[in-house]
């Protein structure tokens, strides 16, 4: 088999940004002189390529001695038109980025509003937040794990995964009236109450959700097909991880003990118990692994929630009580002229957010969630631009592809994790 | 020997129930399939969605046969037609009952009676891989050069082992006639006991015959789109995928004649039933096959083909001959 030569010298010549680890694949010279080198567009209309991601590959037979990764053809300036948008509008927006870790995304932009607007959020809203935000972790890895599997042709996991993701959509549903792009939580806290019977459902995930994972890794994991298809592949090592600024599982599984819930905690991810999952080997297998451990971790987060939440008493407010962002309830609108006052304000222009920019990171289901907000103190926001952990994911495609056949380039692109709808934004 | 015309009725019917057995070997599958990953599968269509296959039909029928500019026009239209009409014409040969004595003829229990069956099977499933490989080639795409590239290397690999997973049982039988080797194991034992490395060499190289999961290499959609049937639609693309199925009865097929015996059963008269029966077990395990596993990749096929399939059945006719030279 031939090798593929790594290119060391920067690729980007010319620009101040020194690109230490190549992100396109070059075909060697060896192989381009002899003229039996064959190119092939992988997408952007593929089965397999997570939307519309398309990968130019140069194939040697079936060994991929070059790939290019083009991207862009989701490109939906979602940051472009949140400027066009109150503040409190723009809260769908990052939802729809990424449209399987959907409330990370909305809670990241919520996070940085209510850091410029330096909120106190109530205790039950900061709960809940983060109990439907590792819901959310396990729906992502759910169907990552679906799709990984189904692209390396064992079809029927698609189908089981996505018995536990509805559950967990049923309690998304059920606490907000839809299953995907929920926009329950806004500056100040969550947009309604926790419905009744909210817990007794979520009991009930929490004591399938182990079982479940149980029952796929007994389904693979002592498969011999997807043990020599997943084993010492698509290799990525903990310097060159780094290098690519790679977070969340790929990060973890090339042995990088690094997650912001841990090292840089947001909501009270203090204040709860539970283990970053790190592998050491950084190949495909490894990067099940993370997040089958991480669906595990994930169920103990959401039982310590609710447990905290079952706590709190039943009157418990879940948004913060400032009239100037927060809604007034509705009951106050037909007897106190002020509160009518506010509503027709925020709803007409929009609360206004102080002068300012912040950065606010979060661990989201695919890694680290950045977002960057600057406002100029008015009803909209003047930029936004989010850190997309899919975008820097992809970007260490090729590099992860040495040796590989095309089968295997499959569960690479896979492994890593990207929702296309992110990366082009 | 039989008049012509009961060959010509003999001939209308099993092809046209093999066709039936086609149709709704596609519902099983997907039934089946759907049973296995909890959902239902097609139930809209008549009762458990039995008419399914008949609104397929006619779906890829009306469909517009379109094909693309740089296709080899001939070599393109011809592909399906070669690989259907020598997955049809295979099972001409395999037994399903022991043959009959209607008013003043004997029938016989398989279309055809030919002496050299066994070998009629491998040649004509041979001519059928051609239909895959021109398809893939005249359609002027590289995933379906890709895929024809994937069936040629696959196909022509694994027909060397299942011949020779086939020979221990000619060995034992002393005959190529399938019709004989089914009445030797009616009248001493089936042939899985004995040829049982044979049997589980049959199977698994007959998988990667058909290309049923998880050896679906030269299709594997998730890699190249279709592989070599990637140009084709409408009933073209029908054809080819009426010739996987009906291979993957006819291998079904034989494998119950080979090491299952046949028509044999608990009550001989019910001969066809039994085969029916038998066959439908055969295809029941393909399909859970596809439920169960994931894909093989380029490398390991091969690998598994070359390095352990043909070693062991290489052994086993060879072991075969040598004890079945000793006990004479």
């Amino acid at each position: 088999m031939a090798t593929v030569e790594r290119r060391t010298k920067p690729i980007y010549e010319g620009t101040r940004i020194p690109s230490p680890v190549p992100t396109i694949l070059a075909v060697p010279e060896r192989l381009r002189a002899n003229d039996d080198i064959q190119q092939i567009n992988f997408g952007p209309n593929h089965p397999s390529t997570h939307g519309v991601l398309r990968l130019v590959v140069d194939l040697d037979g079936e060994l991929v001695v070059g790939l290019r990764a083009v991207i862009g053809y989701l490109h939906t300036g979602f940051e472009k038109t949140m400027e066009q948008k109150t503040w409190w509008k723009c809260i769908t927006y990052p939802e729809r980025i990424d449209y399987l870790a959907f409330q990370s995304n909305e809670l990241v932009f919520v996070l940085a509003i209510e850091k410029l607007l330096a909120m106190e959020i109530p205790e039950k809203a900061t709960w809940m937040r983060m109990c439907l935000l590792e819901l959310n972790r396990i729906h992502s890895h759910l169907v990552w794990l679906g799709t990984a599997c189904l692209e390396l042709g064992a079809i029927s996991m698609f189908w089981y995964t996505f018995r536990e993701r509805d559950q967990i959509l049923d309690l998304f549903e059920m606490v907000c009236g839809t299953r995907m792009h929920t926009r329950y939580f806004q500056a100040g806290g969550l947009a309604e109450d926790i419905p009744e019977g909210f817990y007794e459902e979520a009991w009930k995930l929490v004591a399938q959700m182990p079982k479940g994972v149980d029952q796929y890794e007994d389904m693979i994991d002592q498969n011999r097909i997807w043990l020599e298809r997943t084993k010492g592949l698509g290799l990525l090592s903990a310097e060159d991880a780094i290098a690519l600024g790679q977070s969340g599982p790929a990060l973890r599984a090339s042995g990088v003990d690094w997650d912001l819930r841990r090292d840089q905690p947001y909501l009270f991810y203090d204040r709860v118990y539970f283990d970053v999952c790190v592998r050491e080997n950084g190949d495909v297998w490894d990067r099940y692994k993370v997040h089958m451990d991480e669906m595990r971790q994930s169920t103990r987060i959401v039982a310590q929630c609710l447990e905290q939440l079952q706590k709190l008493d039943d009157g418990a407010p879940w948004i913060a009580d400032d009239r100037k962002v927060v809604l007034p309830p509705r009951e106050e609108l037909h007897t106190s002229m002020e509160s009518l006052i506010h509503h027709f304000k925020i709803v007409t222009e929009g609360y206004r957010v102080p002068e300012g920019e912040v950065y606010v990171t979060i661990e989201s289901a695919r890694g680290e969630m950045g977002c960057y907000v600057v406002s100029d103190g008015g009803a909209k926001p003047w930029r936004v631009k989010f850190r997309a952990p899919s975008f820097v994911a992809l970007q260490a495609t090729a590099t992860c592809m040495n040796d590989a056949l095309i089968a295997d380039m499959i569960a690479i692109a896979g492994s890593l994790d990207t929702v296309m709808g992110e990366v082009d934004r | 020997m039989d008049p012509w015309w009961i060959d010509i009725i003999k001939g209308f019917l099993i092809i046209n129930l093999v066709l039936v057995g086609f149709a709704y070997t596609t519902w099983a599958e997907r039934k089946l399939l759907s049973r296995m990953q909890g959902r239902y599968g097609p139930n809209r269509a008549g009762p458990f969605g039995l008419l399914q296959p008949i609104a397929d039909l006619i779906k890829l029928v009306r469909k517009e046969s379109f094909f693309p500019m740089s296709a080899s026009n001939k070599m393109y239209i011809a592909a399906p037609i070669i690989s259907t009409a020598a997955a049809l014409l295979t099972f001409s040969v395999i037994p399903f009952g022991p043959g009959w004595h209607i008013w003043k003829w004997d029938v016989s229990g398989s279309v055809v009676d030919a002496p050299i069956a066994l070998i009629l099977v491998f040649a004509l499933g041979s001519l059928g891989i051609y239909g895959f490989i021109i398809g893939g080639w005249a359609s002027d795409s590289k995933y379906a050069t890709l895929g024809a590239m994937r069936t040629c290397a696959q196909l022509v690999s694994y027909e060397v082992s299942l011949a020779l997973a086939v020979l221990g049982v000619v060995i034992q039988a002393h005959s190529l006639n399938l019709n004989e080797i089914v009445h030797q194991q009616g009248e001493q034992f089936w042939f899985f006991g004995p040829q049982f490395v044979g049997m589980v060499i049959f199977f698994l190289a007959g998988t990667a015959e058909t290309s049923r999961p998880p050896f679906d290499l030269p299709e594997a959609d998730t890699e190249i789109v279709a592989g070599y049937h990637t140009e084709y639609g409408g009933m073209r693309w029908g054809l080819f995928s009426m010739a996987e199925y009906v291979n993957m009865i006819t291998l079904s097929g034989l494998a119950v004649t080979l090491f299952f015996g046949g028509w044999h059963g608990p009550w001989d008269p019910l001969g066809p039933l039994w085969f029916l029966i038998k066959l439908a077990v055969v295809v029941f395990i393909f399909i859970w096959m596809r439920a169960a596993l994931p894909r093989l990749r380029y490398d390991q096929l091969m690998r598994f083909g070359w390095k352990v399939l043909l070693p062991v059945a290489t052994l086993n006719a060879f072991v075969t001959a040598l004890v079945v030279v000793a006990v004479k």
